[in-house]
This record gives structure tokens, sequence and C-alpha cells, in this order.
């Protein structure tokens, strides 16, 4: 059951010029959170816009001795309110309802997991990778960007024991190129018999070419959508996707917020993803 | 516990309270049962039903504007066969009261939706939609008629015994005629105001930010020009009207039955809060308190507005 927590902004680590990490205090949503979930956040001030915007829960914040105390975001500044959730200051509030939607399912071993993150695309997997730890899952991030000012965090999931690749558009850190570069050539270097989950999250173009590779070499894939989002609850039926139940069915627009955020990359039928997504 | 009476009653139906979730705001009702007691409102409007299951538009459907957001759902709906076996049993448990909106394409399927839903259990009510701006057959086009909208209602009328309530659209000149139109036609109540046709473009690519094009206007932007029409109407019929129109505060609930709602429907508030509804009840009765009233209705339609009386007859 979703809570909405008037939560405390703890911190504000400004990455870069358009990147930051929001720190907030909430308790129950950190303690109910699983990997991949996302809350609907809002400034409750005047001029504010009225909407909440949905948002990936990135880290779980807990005290010293372990216990969960709130949530980070990972922002990335595009529009009004992703710039205001930049600029916000430690000490301002943040209405912040969840946790919300479908998680990713946290393989155990033999299994491996790999995660493929475009960019802010990052936010889902800082959960997923503690709970893969906590399961001895052998995992792996593959993390792309246009450039090394794009990457974050590296270290972070280094210290928990994740493999990282990286790759850059120009070149500037890892690899050139595209992240599925590296994860195509490693897809075909696994004996087939290895059970393997990936897990995608980024633009939609990168999610797509994961799924396809994935699905090519028999992979199962998770991708998390982006769509517009109005209610996060179900009641508006504005954050719809289309999926398919099967590769001969037609498609049905679900709601990403109750059936995802995360789906299975073999039903999504990417050729009609709004653009936007 | 306060001796505050909050029951309204709208022709033969009776709600505990006049809050009632704004049909396409409010999912079927089942999607809120973890964060809303269902049987704490005073109905439930549910998303809008046609005989079939429809896909609605494709996304983008919504887009936010300054205090308000434009929807273009396009009506996606499971259809009332699935609505009766999928959902009213679960609204049923939660002791829901619970109001059909639906929608059809022609004024016989209107009575079809409505003998249907009045075999079924737990249904307290038909809401007619013949207002949604997003959609082009059926709907809006008898809302925007006076003829169709009296049609509409009156074959709706001789198929059922539940409380029948049109839904009015605002994307007309003038309203009041159609609340006139509805209650000569045997409407036991009317709703309104559905959302205003409206449309919004992102500059940099020049092309409309909806995949509809248009989509309806809802939120806060709205509120005054509702308020106002729900005020025309109350002039214009005998009938209980549902007020609504970008309600985000207890003052705002107070501020349509003032103008002669007598009771309101809340729905974009959900997006913004879904735990709106207690703060809105308690908004409400603290209200009722503070003036010395001991009852929602004694607030209905008392606004006093100078020389109200010429300008009516006029």
């Amino acid at each position: 059951m979703p809570a909405d927590v008037d939560a405390l902004v703890l911190s504000n680590d400004r990455l870069s010029e358009a990147y930051n990490v929001v720190g907030l205090a909430a308790p129950s949503i950190a303690a109910a959170a699983q990997p991949g979930q996302f809350v609907m956040v809002r400034e409750d001030r005047p001029g504010a816009p009225l909407l909440r915007r949905p948002f990936s829960i990135f880290e779980i914040l807990r005290d010293d001795q372990g216990r969960p105390t709130g949530i980070s975001l990972l922002n990335k500044r595009v529009g009004v309110v992703t710039g205001a959730l930049y600029a916000r200051e430690p000490g301002g509030r943040l209405q912040c309802l969840g946790p919300l939607g479908r998680p990713f399912s946290v393989g155990t071993p033999p299994a491996e997991a790999w995660m493929v993150a475009g960019g802010v695309g990052l936010a889902p997997f800082a959960t997923l990778a503690e709970a893969l730890r906590e399961q001895r899952t052998p995992a792996t991030l593959y993390y792309g960007g246009r450039s090394a000012s794009d990457l974050f965090h590296v270290d972070w999931f280094e210290r928990r024991d994740i493999r990282v690749v990286l790759a850059t558009e120009d070149g500037s850190r890892g690899e050139a190129g595209l992240i599925t570069g590296p994860l195509e050539r490693h897809l075909a270097l696994l004996p087939a018999a290895a059970p393997l989950m990936i897990h995608a999250c980024g633009p939609t173009g990168m999610m797509r070419a994961v799924a396809q590779l994935a699905q090519a070499s028999g992979r199962a894939t998770e991708v998390s959508l982006e769509p517009v989002m109005g209610c996060g609850l179900g009641g508006c039926y504005s954050c719809v996707v289309p999926v398919r139940s099967g590769p001969a069915t037609p498609s049905q627009l679900v709601r990403s917020c109750l059936q995802g955020p995360v789906f299975p990359g073999h039903q999504v039928a990417w050729n009609e993803l709004a653009p936007a997504v | 516990m306060s001796s505050i009476n909050l029951t309204v009653n709208l022709g033969q139906l009776q709600l505990k309270n006049p809050l009632v979730a704004a049909s396409g705001c409010f999912g079927y009702g089942t999607e809120y049962s973890d964060v809303v007691d269902l049987s704490t409102l005073g109905a439930i409007a549910v998303k809008g039903l046609f005989l079939q299951e429809r896909p609605g538009h494709v996304p983008p459907r919504i887009v936010e504007t300054p205090s308000g957001m434009l929807n273009a759902i396009g009506l996606q709906g499971i259809g009332v066969r699935r609505f009766i076996d999928e959902r009213l049993p679960a609204l049923r448990k939660h002791r829901a009261v619970v109001i059909v909106n639906i929608c059809g394409t022609t004024v016989d399927e209107y009575a079809e939706l409505a003998r249907i839903l009045s075999d079924a259990p737990g249904v307290a009510a038909l809401e007619l939609n013949i207002s949604c701006p997003n959609i082009k057959e059926g709907g809006i086009t008898f809302g925007c008629d006076l003829r169709g909208a009296h049609d509409v209602v009156s074959a709706v009328r001789r198929a059922t015994s539940l409380p029948v309530i049109p839904k009015l659209t605002p994307n007309v000149t003038d309203v009041a005629s159609f609340a006139r139109a509805a209650e000569e036609a045997g409407a036991d109540a009317v709703s309104l105001v559905n959302t205003f046709l409206a449309m919004a473009i992102d500059v940099e690519t020049r092309r409309p930010r909806l995949s509809n094009v248009f989509g309806g206007l809802s939120g806060p932007a709205i509120r005054p020009i509702a308020v106002r029409m729900v005020y025309e109407c109350r002039q214009a019929v005998r009938i209980p009207i549902m007020g609504m129109g970008g309600i985000m505060t207890a003052e705002d609930v107070v501020e349509f039955l003032v103008a002669g709602a007598d009771a309101v429907q809340v729905g974009t508030a959900n997006f913004v809060d879904p735990f709106v509804w207690p703060k809105l009840l308690d908004g409400l009765t603290g209200y009722l308190e503070r003036h010395g009233h001991g009852a929602v209705r004694d607030i209905v339609g008392t606004v006093a507005v100078p020389g109200a009386a010429q300008r009516i007859s006029s």
C-alpha cells in the first residue's frame, strides 16, 4: 500500500550542470520499496506544477543500524519539474507518493543479471544491484552516455561487487560508441546454457535494441518504461503503453503504473510506442 | 462524532455525503481501494463505459497546462459486461455506492446499456456521458444538441428505473437550456461540467501536445466557469445538480454547494492527492459547524446575489 509522505529534503548532490541526486526522508517508502519501483513527486507550494511526476527510486538511505530512513532520486534537469528538483535545497519538502509499480524480478544464482543503463536510466539499478548482491547473484552493469560527464556512481556499483562496463558516444570514457556494442559481444560469448536475465532502462531506442539483441540470442529481458504519467495509481489511463501477450496477438494499451513500469522486453510493441516515451 | 447531517438526495438516490468521485478520474474505483476507504465516499462515478471494449487514443494522452491539465484518453474501457463481471463485485465488497457512467454512439446503445445495468446488482444510478469532448462519435454530439440530449435522456428514462443523471458539457452557448431539456426528459439530476475542449501546442516542434490534437481541460483553471454554470443551472431547473470543475479543497466544495449544487464531483484532485477525500469531508464539516449549519442541504444555493431575481427573469 503506497503512502504519501511530506518528505524533508535531506541533501542535494549536484553531480554536474544537469544531474543531481536528492535525498528525501521517507522511512515508510524506503522500507517498502522494491527494485525498479517509483514514486510520484510534487512540490506543495503556490505556483508549482499541479500534477505529480514519476521518478524511479534511486538509493535506499539507511541509518547506522541499517534501518531504512529515506530514498534518493537521480534527476536530470530537462523541464520545469526536473529544473525545480535540481534547484531544491535541503530543508525544503517534497510530497512523495509511493512505492508504486511492478518491480524488477531479482534473479538468484546460478543465473546472472545484466543491467543495461542509458543516461538517467541508471536510476532504478541501484536498488536492483543491492537486491542482487543480497542474493549473491553475479551482476554486471552496462552503462552508456554521450560522454564521461554523463556517467555517475560507477564506483558505487563497483563497491557492491557489480562488474561495470562503460561506453560513451564520444569515447571519453569506456568503449567508444553505444553500450549495445559490448552487450552484443558479451551475449555472443556467453554459453547458451548459462541462465541470464537482462534488465534495461534508458532511451527508448536503447531499450528496444537491448530487447531485440536479447531475443535474438534467446535471452529474457525486463525493460523499465518511462511514459508520461498522470496519477501513478491507475486512475487516469494516461501512461498506457502497447504490449502483446503473444508474438501473434494484437497489442493492447495497458497502464504502465500498474502493469509496469517494468515489462518483459519481448511483450512491448516497440513499433507502436509513442516517440515521447 | 459530528452531529452534522451530511446526507444529500439526488432524486430517489440518497448519498451519505455530497462527495462523489468524478468519472474518468478514479478508474473503476477498485484501483483506489488501497488508498481510499471507498465506503466513505458519497458515491463513485466509474470510468465511462460503452457496450464494447475500447482501446482509447494513442499517447500522449495528457499534458499539464497552467492550473490544469488536458486529457484525451478516448474512453479506453473494458465494456459493460466485463465491468459487471470483473469490477462490480469488488466495488460491492468495498460497500461503494456506484454510479455507472455510460456512453453510446446511438440512442439505442444508451438504452441498451441502461437495461443491462438495471439488472446488475450494486448499481445505484446511471450517469449519461453526453459530454466527452474526445471522441468523434456519440457522447458530445448528443450533449451539444438540445433535441439529442432530450432523446437520449428520455430513451434511458424509459429503459430503467435507476436514477438517470446526464452529465452536461460546458462546450455550448447556454448550458442551462441543456439542464432544462434533461429535466423535461425525465432526468433525476444533472451533473456538470465535463471538460472544456482545448488545445496545447509544443512551439519548438509546432505540433499538438496530444495525439488527439484536442483534449478536455480540467483542474482549478476551469473552476470559476464551472461555478458560474452551476449557478445558472440552479436558476433554470428544480432537479438536483452535481457540480464539478477543479475542486481541490473543502472551500471549493462549499463554493459549488453555495452556487446551487446538491452534491459535487472531484476529479483532477485525485491525481494530485489520492488522500484528498477525508480532508474534503473534514473541511466541509468544519465549515458547516463554523457557520452554525446542521446539514449540508442548508447551504445549497445560498449564494446572495444582489438583484438576482431581476437578472433571472430578464
